[in-house]
């Protein structure tokens, strides 16, 4: 065992494999170092796991309306989390609900950043008039009220979860623009990259091999950071009408019909709110503990 | 002209336009015959280090003549070009990307120079800088800034270059350290017939290294003196005079002395 | 008196693979003087003098048996006491002006402020004695340099600001930190000239950390030669070139030289048993 850890933080790899995997543990052992960030991972994985186990682990479907039974309390007789207006099981709701929570943050999450990765690198390293170009527009989309942005985007292409994640990523991809833009301006100028220059590097080979690593690294912090928004933007078109359409367990539709009994039966809305909040916590504290591993200004 | 390593002619550079033009370097011309060594030296901003960007493409405005090797050097630099001259920074902590690892570095470097046998030739590099293969998989936080230097001049040296540009190669180094280097630096020069243009603020480094050495003021070449002439002090200018005479240490005022 | 007595100082850093020792049981004594620490980088050497003015922060670890100033042990000193003793008794000018100076803040401002933190008295006065400070560094104008901003400086006129800044409160005692070597050479002698009249007009000590042998050599009274936190050579700054020590040795030799041209330098052969050796005492 010891001799295993004394493998992976040594100084000398021997191979491209070692060298890598090195590399990796140490970051681990600094993640680790954050007990919150470890609550946070902990957390994203369990959520993973009962998307993944929702047929199995559900103890009812989704969907079975059940009108006896209808706004149980919690902790009722086989309904732990108890029901909505519909006599629907709210924890079976809650288990499905996560496959949609993760679908959206997966979607927006390799479409935004990527999108402003692009974007800021490109005009960030050629700079001159694709910079300006580039950047009035991504100024553009950062001029309007993101939620304003994704309802004219849902409301020109209809509602429906694709359209809510294609709507948010729209909105969300300027500040990445930004971001991985600056990055690149000061990277551009350091001597590694006049080196590769010296070696007669063109343009798409320093973009995608040298500069791309750097940026992906704060993209990749700020990303997580974004996630709680980009839950509650979900969960937001979600309870206006405009994200998942009924009968779909997402969970921001489920606080929205919980709303209509929130005096007498608050926990069908407060229940699916629970989950919105852990989750986006989760993301939050993970970003914390990915930023004092990942980003490279913090490094000593 | 076909012997000669470097010939600049009237080199002119300059950053900005109108109002804010900042002349860099101010008609210098030097030549250095094939298999030699020269020296810039001077204080920051006299422009020493601007001319080796200038070689390099680095720096978009110029005017004047500058040829390598033979070739004339336009607006864009060849393929060619960049396989016979090669640069090595100033700063090792600074000039190598801080995700890649040296194995990655010079496999790419020998990649972008069409080498087929990347594998051997790494090895060889490793070797030519006194570097071992156990180095071959550290990333730059592993190396020491020695070690970071001479990643620095395996990269410069993969393409095979003839002519090597020097920006204060060991200024960011410890003593210990730079004597190594520039022993190193030595060695290869011998070994492989490489011509050296050298920029530097430390006289006695320069004048270990070259044979004929520049100094520079404020963009102006005020003169170019052979080594022997530098240490037998043997100066027409009296800003080299100054030079010199700060670089032996601090000179204490006689009004000072209580 | 000795200005400044230490003895036995160690600082220690926790790291994932250990405990790092910085500094291993430094001793040595401060008067009226002008004393040069050299060493490479790593050898402990600006961690000495950021210890001394308490500068290390968690987790580093300062102890020590002693370390005193005019007598009196600032060891013990809590951290409000000892803001009192930093600036007013012992000052500290570090390598590089563009880091030290506030750049959004006039220099003016800066030194006035430096001053009236540590003494009360009116505007009026504490300008007359700003300018009259600027004038003993040897800037020009300083009305002028008085009212711009730290980028309009360059870093000779930068380092000199700091050097008045540090010395406003009369300290008896200015540690400087690799205080020239962002600087060009010909620049570097007239700061250097200015720290040396000073220092000697008021009767103070000055601790110089350098990477540089011959500065030192030309400018210190005596020398300690630092090697991986510890002293293992200490000897009169004039006569460095005959230092003992096999490290200091070797330093000399792998010097280029202007006056005896070498086609090869001699490479430092680090002996193990320089590290393990105790530490030479560094008391005059």
């Amino acid at each position: 065992m010891s001799s295993l850890r004394n493998w992976l933080i040594t100084d000398t790899p021997t191979s491209r494999r070692h060298a890598q995997l090195a590399s990796f543990y140490h970051g681990w052992l600094e993640f680790k170092a954050n007990r919150l960030a470890l609550l946070g991972l902990v957390i994203l994985c369990l959520l993973v796991l009962i998307a993944a186990l929702a047929p199995w682990i559900a103890p009812h479907s989704p969907f079975s309306q059940d009108l006896g039974n209808r706004l149980q309390p919690l902790g009722s007789d086989e309904h732990l989390l108890g029901t909505d207006s519909l006599g629907r099981d709210l924890l079976s709701r809650l288990i499905y609900g996560s496959r949609i929570t993760l679908y959206i943050v997966a979607l927006v999450a390799l479409i935004a950043p990527i999108a402003g990765l692009f974007v800021g690198t490109v005009a960030g390293y050629v700079g001159g008039w694709t910079d300006t170009i580039l950047m009035r527009i991504t100024d553009i989309f950062l001029a309007f009220p993101r939620l304003i942005l994704a309802l004219a985007f849902v409301a020109a292409l209809g509602a429906g979860i694709e359209n809510a994640v294609l709507a948010i990523s729209l909105t969300a991809w300027p500040p990445y623009a930004r971001i991985a833009r600056a990055e690149t301006l000061s990277i551009r100028r350091s001597d590694y990259i006049s080196a590769v220059k010296l070696q007669g590097a063109g343009a798409l080979r320093i973009i995608t091999k040298h500069i791309w690593p750097l940026c992906i690294a704060s993209l990749i912090v700020r990303i997580t950071l974004d996630m709680a928004g980009i839950i509650l933007a979900a969960a937001g078109l979600g309870f206006l009408g405009l994200g998942a359409r009924p009968p779909s367990p997402e969970w921001g539709a489920m606080i929205a019909e919980g709303r209509k009994f929130i005096l007498d039966f608050w926990w069908v809305a407060t229940v699916p709110g629970l989950a919105i909040f852990t989750v986006s916590l989760a993301f939050n504290l993970l970003g914390d503990g990915l930023r004092d591993v990942l980003d490279p200004k913090s490094n000593k | 002209m076909n012997n000669s390593g470097i010939d600049i002619n009237k080199l002119n550079v300059w950053f900005g336009h109108g109002e804010d033009r900042v002349d860099a370097v101010r008609s210098a011309s030097f030549t250095v015959p094939n298999g030699g060594s020269f020296g810039l030296v001077g204080e920051s901003g006299s422009g020493k280090s601007t001319i080796l960007r200038a070689l390099t493409g680095l720096v978009p405005d110029w005017n004047g003549a500058m040829s390598v090797a033979g070739e004339t050097l336009g607006k864009s630099r060849t393929r060619n070009f960049y396989k016979q001259v090669q640069m090595v920074f100033q700063d090792p902590y600074a000039s190598l990307h801080p995700r890649h690892s040296v194995d990655q570095v010079l496999g790419e470097t020998l990649q972008l120079h069409g080498f087929k046998d990347v594998e051997t030739r790494i090895m060889r590099l490793l070797d030519d800088v006194g570097l071992g293969p156990q180095f071959r998989f550290r990333y730059p936080h592993q190396l020491s800034g020695g070690q970071r230097q001479r990643v620095a001049i395996a990269r410069a040296l993969a393409s095979e270059p003839s002519i090597l540009l020097l920006d204060e190669p060991t200024s960011a180094l410890d003593v210990s350290v730079q004597a190594e280097i520039l022993n190193l630096l030595t060695d290869l020069r011998a070994e492989h017939n490489l011509t050296y243009l050298m920029v530097s603020h430390n006289l006695a480094v320069v004048s270990h290294l070259c044979q004929q050495i520049a100094v520079m003021q404020e963009g102006d070449i005020v003169e170019i003196l052979s080594v022997e002439d530098m240490r037998a002090m043997r100066t027409a200018h009296p800003y080299t005079q100054h030079l010199l005479q700060s670089s032996l240490g601090y000179v204490r005022e006689e009004n000072n002395q209580v | 008196m000795k200005l400044l007595d230490v003895e036995n100082l160690k600082v220690s850093f926790p790291t994932r693979t250990g405990v790092f020792d910085a500094v291993r049981g430094v001793s040595f004594t401060l008067g009226q003087e002008r004393l040069g620490i050299v060493g490479e980088s790593g050898s402990g050497k600006s961690m000495t003098g950021r210890a001394i003015l308490r500068l290390i922060r968690p987790p580093g670890r300062v102890t020590a048996d002693r370390i005193a100033i005019e007598g009196e042990d600032i060891l013990s000193m809590s951290e409000k006491q000892m803001r009192s003793v930093r600036g007013q008794r012992i000052s500290m000018v570090l390598q590089d002006p563009k880091f030290s100076l506030n750049p959004v803040m006039r220099v003016g401002d800066q030194i006035t402020e430096a001053y009236s933190v540590h003494a009360k008295s009116s505007r009026a006065e504490t300008r007359r004695k700003a300018l009259e400070m600027l004038e003993a560094v040897s800037i020009r104008d300083p009305e002028r340099v008085f009212r711009s901003y730290p980028h309009e400086m360059s870093g000779g006129m930068g380092q000199r600001i700091m050097i008045a800044m540090m010395l406003i409160p009369e300290p008896k005692i200015l540690i400087a930190d690799e205080p020239t070597s962002a600087l060009d050479v010909s620049v570097q002698g007239q700061v250097l000239n200015i720290m040396d009249k000073l220092v000697q007009q008021r009767g103070m000590g000055l601790i110089l950390i350098s990477h540089d042998l011959n500065l030192v050599s030309s400018f210190c009274d005596r020398v300690l030669i630092m090697y991986a936190g510890r002293i293992v050579e200490t000897c009169r700054a004039d006569a460095l070139h005959d230092a003992q020590h096999p490290y200091t040795r070797g330093l000399l030799n792998s010097l280029p030289r202007l006056d005896e041209p070498r086609t090869q330098l001699e490479v430092l052969k680090r002996d193990p048993a320089w590290s393990e050796a105790p530490s030479v005492s560094g008391a005059s």
